[in-house]
């Protein structure tokens, strides 16, 4: 399944002493895939287009913190 | 020449006084990879490129200084009315001692910003490779500082600034796919 976030799982070690992460997370926006714009790519309206920070769909990637996520922040 | 429009790109808002949080927004002022250093480097390259992303060059650094000056008025809303002693407890009792509540471009760690931060080094790809390296960088410090930030207000104007770093970055890389196009496109090989 495509995502715009990949994730890898570092080495724990037996003797880390900070509480191990043991899954990494990193972004991988659209502009990595699309290369060169293809014509027609669906748009936003003009007003969602001002919110959104872009005026295409394809290129739109929010990104929210773990506390706004939990408060149920938009789906990535 | 410019013509100035007296509003915000985005609208900013801020839900309450931390200067702590604009001293971690003043990465993206005065910072390497922040929105000063971006508009100069843009706006400079631009004189020894060719001529069909000349234009590229001066809208994304024309825009950068929208940004600089959404990322200003976000700082000075932090701090606006912090007391010294509020600003000491956010670290910045050493900003404080030199500039007062005023803004100035230095990085979050205090360090001035220096011209050394930005290159130009006349070969177009060169430049745009860095270019494409400076938005992708502007991109993550803009994720570190949301998961840095608990104003809800302020992070939406955060993520509006974020998602602009990735259109910047698709059109430097398009800038790129431009140039090396082959020339007359008979391609023998």
């Amino acid at each position: 399944m495509f995502t715009l976030y990949k994730t890898y799982c570092p080495i724990v070690g037996p003797f880390d002493p900070c509480n191990p992460i043991l899954e990494k997370t990193y972004s991988t926006p659209p502009n990595l895939y699309i290369g060169f714009q293809p014509p027609n790519l669906p748009q936003f309206t003009p007003l969602e287009a001002l919110r959104a920070g872009t005026l295409w769909k394809p290129f739109y990637d929010p990104y929210y913190n773990p506390f706004e996520e939990a408060k149920g922040g938009l789906p990535r | 020449m410019w013509i100035y429009e007296k509003k915000l790109q985005y609208p900013v808002r801020v839900s309450t006084c931390n200067p702590m949080l604009a001293r971690y927004l003043v990465e993206q002022y005065g910072g390497a990879d922040g929105e000063l250093s971006a508009a100069l480097r843009y706006l400079n390259q631009r004189y020894s490129i060719p001529d069909k992303v000349i234009g590229l060059l001066t809208d994304i650094g024309t825009e950068e200084f929208a940004h600089l000056e959404m990322i200003a008025t976000m700082i000075y809303k932090l701090t606006k009315d912090a007391t010294p002693e509020m600003m000491k407890a956010a670290g910045l009792g050493d900003h404080y001692a030199i500039h007062d509540n005023a803004l100035y471009y230095a990085n979050s760690s205090g360090v001035p910003w220096t011209a050394s931060y930005i290159q130009a080094k006349g070969d177009p790809i060169a430049d745009l490779y860095e270019d494409i390296a400076a938005e992708e960088k502007a991109r993550a410090t803009y994720q570190w500082i949301i998961n840095l930030s608990d104003d809800p207000d302020l992070n939406d104007g955060l993520r509006f600034l974020r998602q602009r770093e990735i259109i910047h970055s698709q059109r430097f890389r398009e800038a790129v796919e431009i140039l090396k196009d082959e020339q007359g496109k008979k391609k023998f090989f």
